[in-house]
This record gives C-alpha cells, structure tokens and sequence, in this order.
C-alpha cells in the first residue's frame, strides 16, 4: 500500500517534468519574430546572398569569411547577384554585415532570441552602430 | 549479416521514406507535423503508465536485493552500506548511484577461454559508452526545450554554452549530439562484433539501435549539412506545445523524417526494453533493503489458519494412526 503511493506520486512527478512545455507556456505562443531592415539595409534592397539563404545559411557564410580572412588574408568576396551583375564585399562582420544592417537589436537579435542562439562573436567584435564609450 | 539487422535496418529506412514522402505531400504534412506526433505522446504516457502500474500490482513478498558486499552483522564487521543496504537511507543511496552512474553496469566482465581454462575480466569500455550515451542524450533532449519555451529559459542557455565549450565552426557544434551519435555506433558495433554478443541480439536490440541513429543522424544533418529554417521550426513546435497547431511554410520535408523516427521511439517506448527507465526504479533487486534477519517479512497473502500443535493433532488422530501402525505419543 506503501509503495503505490510511492509510485504513484514518482508517475506524477515524470509526467509534469516531460509536460513542462504544455504548462510553462501556458498555451500562448509568442509571435514570431519579424527581424526589422534598417533604412540602409532598405535602400541597397538585397543581402549578400538572396533572403531564402541568407535566413538559413548566415553563420555558414560568416564561417567562411572568418576563415578565408584569419586564415588565407584575403577580405575580399566577390559574388555574382540575381542580374548577373559582380558585386564586392570586405568579408567583415561589423563593417559589412552590421554597416548595412545597422540595427543589430532590431535585427540579428530579434532571430535569435527567438531561437536562443547567443554567439559569441561580440566578445572581440563590436557593433559599430553603439556609440557607447565602454572602457 | 544476420537477418535480424537487416530486418530492423530495414525498417527504420521504411518509416524515413515514408515520412520523407509524407513531409513532402502539402495536405499530408499536418498528419506527420501534428497528428502522429500528438498521437505518439499520448501513447507514450499512456502506455508508460499502464507497464508502471502492472509493475506496481506485482507481488513483492519477500525481500530479495541482489548483495555485493558484507551484510550488516556484529558490530566489529564492516558493512557495505550502499552494496549491502541494510536502512531505507542507504537504499536509496543504492538508487541514486545506480542510476546516475550505473554502478552495477561498471561491474561488467567479459569471459574468455584462454589456454585451456576460463578467465574474466573487468571490462570498462560498455560502462563508459553507456553513460556516454545517456548523458548526451539528457543533454540534447535538454536543449531541445529552446524549441518548446518562450523565452527559452536562462538553464538551458547555460546547457547550451557548455555544450558548445570548443567553439568549433558555424553553427557552432554541439559535443552532445556527437558523443550521442557515436556512442550509439559503439553499442552498436559491439553487439555485430562480439560473437556472444552477437548471438542473443534480437530485433529488439538493434531496432532501437537503428532507430535513434536514425534520429540522431536526420537531427545533425538538418543542423550542419541541410541547414534548416530553425524560425520555421519553432513556429511548428511552439504551436504543438501550445495546443494551436500549424505548419509554417519552409518547413524542410527532413524535419518530418526526424519528427516521424521520434513519435516512432514514442510509441515503441513503453512497450520495449527502453521501459528500463521507469523499471529501473522499481527493480526489486536494488529498491530493496537487506534485512530480513532484523525483520520479519510475512507474505501478506497467507491464509489465516489457526495454530495447531502436535498434541491436538494427535489427540484428533490418535485411533487412525494406531490403526495405521504410525508411532504415537500417548496410546489414550
Ligand atoms: C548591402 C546591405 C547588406 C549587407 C552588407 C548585408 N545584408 Fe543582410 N540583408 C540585407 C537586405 C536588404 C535583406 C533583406 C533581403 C530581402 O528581403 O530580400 C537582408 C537579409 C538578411 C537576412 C535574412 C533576414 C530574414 O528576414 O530572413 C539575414 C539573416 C542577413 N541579412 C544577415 C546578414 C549577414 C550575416 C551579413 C554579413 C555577412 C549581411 N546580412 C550583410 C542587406 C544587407
Ligand atoms: C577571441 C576573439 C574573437 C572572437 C570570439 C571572434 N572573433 Fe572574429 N576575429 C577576431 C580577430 C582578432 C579577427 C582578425 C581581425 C582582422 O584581421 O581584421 C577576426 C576576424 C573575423 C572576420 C573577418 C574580419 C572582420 O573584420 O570581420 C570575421 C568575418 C569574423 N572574425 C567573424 C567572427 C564570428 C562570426 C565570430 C562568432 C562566431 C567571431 N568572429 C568571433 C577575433 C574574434
Ligand atoms: C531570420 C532570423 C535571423 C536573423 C535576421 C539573423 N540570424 Fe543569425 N542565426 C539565426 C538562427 C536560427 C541561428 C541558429 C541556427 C542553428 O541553431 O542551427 C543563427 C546563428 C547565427 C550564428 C551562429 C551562432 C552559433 O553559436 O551557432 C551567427 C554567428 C549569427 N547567427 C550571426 C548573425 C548576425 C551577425 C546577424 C545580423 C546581421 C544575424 N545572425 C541575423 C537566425 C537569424
């Protein structure tokens, strides 16, 4: 008699910590997020890649980048757009990425919140749209 | 290759095309997106609940705890405590070491006939992939909950730092979902490569094998070669979890085969030998203190009868066994 109490409360226990999403949440869904284009970004109309891969595709890119800069010394990516028309990019997260897309909270941010990804890029790098004086 | 692994192979590539199709097909993604899968859990604790309480009815009369070490007895013997556990408090110390380090598990020997007789050795390597095993499992089903809460909570961030420690590539690699897929490799590859192993592998074994491979595998594709709409995905999960289901666009057909092999586990669950985790606490064997010479353990179920002694027995019987030649106390 004992031990089925015993059970019983050990069942429950499993049940409410493996349905914590049901009740944490509450049934609300926050709305998804919508990462807002700053005027810049706005007025040179695409990104690096077109939208769809840049979406799934960023970190990857910036990987790249990374590697091709500290590794081989060379900063410059040269990349076809959807026209066929040669473009020129400095492979740099703050004076490329984040000179275009000006609003970091507004922006990268935004995604990933939602998603909980914390990179760890801005230990070294910054954002240059901060003027903060830090130090 | 025996018919058994080609069987459960066989198997689980089924279920992926079929989910691979379905994820595919627009009108079928709301059955492999939201129905299965709700299905599936509420097999999973139904039938989770059920194999608990057969256990619970089960009669456990008698004390019968499987004892490696000295019992509890005069005071200038040392007990094993947690090997032979003699208290409820040392039980459950037994409990939680076994199940948090699998101790009886560390205690492995392998046989082998050398020379002309047999030898056993300690053997480590089974140990270690299994707590391998389970701990990167807890710890990529842990940072799953970033696709179930919002705000993903502050613990699972912290999970989710330790576990990318190395900072290796982008998106930055995850330890635990390597260590849990290649530690499902090593179970498996002992089971194909010790002969005696071998022998008693059913399709049970191997299913399941196959089967979290299969989610395991589907899963770090998805984050480092396909590269998915993680935004997408948590769109689909978070409407799961809050009772508003729906399927966003982009959702990659490859999210149904990971979602489709995992209702499959689900299912499968409560009625395999993955129940160890819930059975594992109600193992007589480990659940039970040894102290059946400081305590008397009645079978409950016995029959109330009364106590006779010889002498009323005789009394009653006295004549037929005179009669029958059978030797007596008194002759009257
Ligand atoms: C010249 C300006 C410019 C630069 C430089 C630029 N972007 Fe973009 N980015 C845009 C624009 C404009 C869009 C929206 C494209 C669209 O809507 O088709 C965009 C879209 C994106 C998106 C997809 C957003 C969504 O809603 O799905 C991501 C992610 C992104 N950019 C990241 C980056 C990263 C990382 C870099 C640096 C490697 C970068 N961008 C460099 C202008 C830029
Ligand atoms: C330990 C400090 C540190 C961290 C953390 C770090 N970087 Fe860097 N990164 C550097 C340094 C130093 C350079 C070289 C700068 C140069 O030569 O211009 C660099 C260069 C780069 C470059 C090319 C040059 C430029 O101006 O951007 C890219 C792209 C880059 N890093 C991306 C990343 C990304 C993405 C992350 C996060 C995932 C990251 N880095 C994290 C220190 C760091
Ligand atoms: C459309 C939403 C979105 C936007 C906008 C976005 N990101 Fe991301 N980003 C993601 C997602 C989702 C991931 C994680 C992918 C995963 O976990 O597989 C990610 C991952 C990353 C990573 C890898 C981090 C890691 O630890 O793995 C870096 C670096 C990164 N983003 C940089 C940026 C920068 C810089 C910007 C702004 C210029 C930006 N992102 C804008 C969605 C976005």
């Amino acid at each position: 008699m004992n031990d089925k109490i015993k059970i019983i409360a050990g069942l429950a226990i499993f049940v409410l910590i493996f349905t914590c999403p049901f009740w944490i949440n509450g049934g609300k869904a926050k709305d998804v997020p919508k990462p807002v284009l700053s005027e810049k970004a706005l007025a040179a109309k695409t990104c690096v890649l077109p939208k769809d891969e840049m979406a799934k595709n960023h970190m990857q890119l910036l990987d790249g980048w990374r590697n091709s800069v500290v590794r081989n010394e060379q900063r410059v990516y040269i990349i076809k757009d959807a026209n066929g028309i040669e473009k020129e990019y400095d492979m740099s997260l703050s004076n490329t990425c984040l000179a275009c897309h000006t609003n970091k909270a507004e922006f990268c941010d935004k995604c990933h919140e939602y998603a909980s990804v914390n990179p760890y890029c801005w230990d070294c790098h910054v954002d240059p749209n901060v003027k903060e004086a830090s130090l | 290759m025996s018919l058994n692994i080609i069987m459960s192979l066989v198997a689980v590539v089924v279920l992926g095309a079929i989910a691979f199709v379905g994820g595919s097909v627009p009108g079928l993604q709301s059955v492999f997106g939201i129905w299965i899968p709700y299905a599936a859990v509420a097999v999973f604790f139904l039938g989770f609940a059920y194999r608990i309480f057969k256990w619970a009815k089960s009669p456990v009369p008698f004390r019968i705890p499987t004892t490696c070490g000295q019992q509890k007895s005069l005071s200038w013997i040392k007990q094993n405590k947690i090997d032979n556990p003699s208290s409820t408090k040392a039980v459950i110390l037994r409990m939680f070491f076994e199940i948090v380090t699998f101790r009886s598990l560390f205690r492995n020997t392998k046989s082998e006939i050398k020379g002309d007789r047999i030898s056993y050795e300690w053997e480590i390597w089974l140990w270690l992939a299994a707590l391998a095993f389970h701990y990167s499992f807890l710890a990529v089903l842990f940072r799953h909950l970033r696709f179930f809460l919002e705000p993903v909570p502050y613990c699972v961030k912290i999970v989710e730092t330790l576990d990318s420690f190395f900072q290796v590539g982008l998106p930055v690699v995850f330890a635990s979902g390597i260590v849990l897929f290649a530690a499902v490799l090593y179970l498996f590859a002992r089971r194909v490569m010790i002969p005696q192993v071998k022998y008693i592998s059913l399709i049970a074994d191997y299913f399941p094998l196959f089967l979290i491979l299969g989610i395991a595998g589907t899963g770090l594709y998805m984050r480092y070669f396909l590269r998915v709409d993680i935004v997408a995905i948590k769109t689909l999960t978070m409407g799961l979890v809050t009772l508003k289901p729906l399927i966003p666009a982009n959702v990659s057909s490859m999210l149904f085969v990971h979602l489709f092999l995992i209702s499959t586990l689900l299912v499968y669950f409560p009625f395999s030998k993955l129940m160890h985790m819930g059975g594992v606490f109600l193992s007589p064997t480990r659940n039970m203190a040894n102290n059946s010479r400081m305590k008397r353990h009645i079978n409950p179920w016995n029959p109330d009868l009364e106590f006779v002694t010889y002498e009323k027995y005789e009394n009653d019987f006295r004549e037929k066994m005179i009669e029958a030649g059978l030797p007596v106390e008194k002759e009257s």
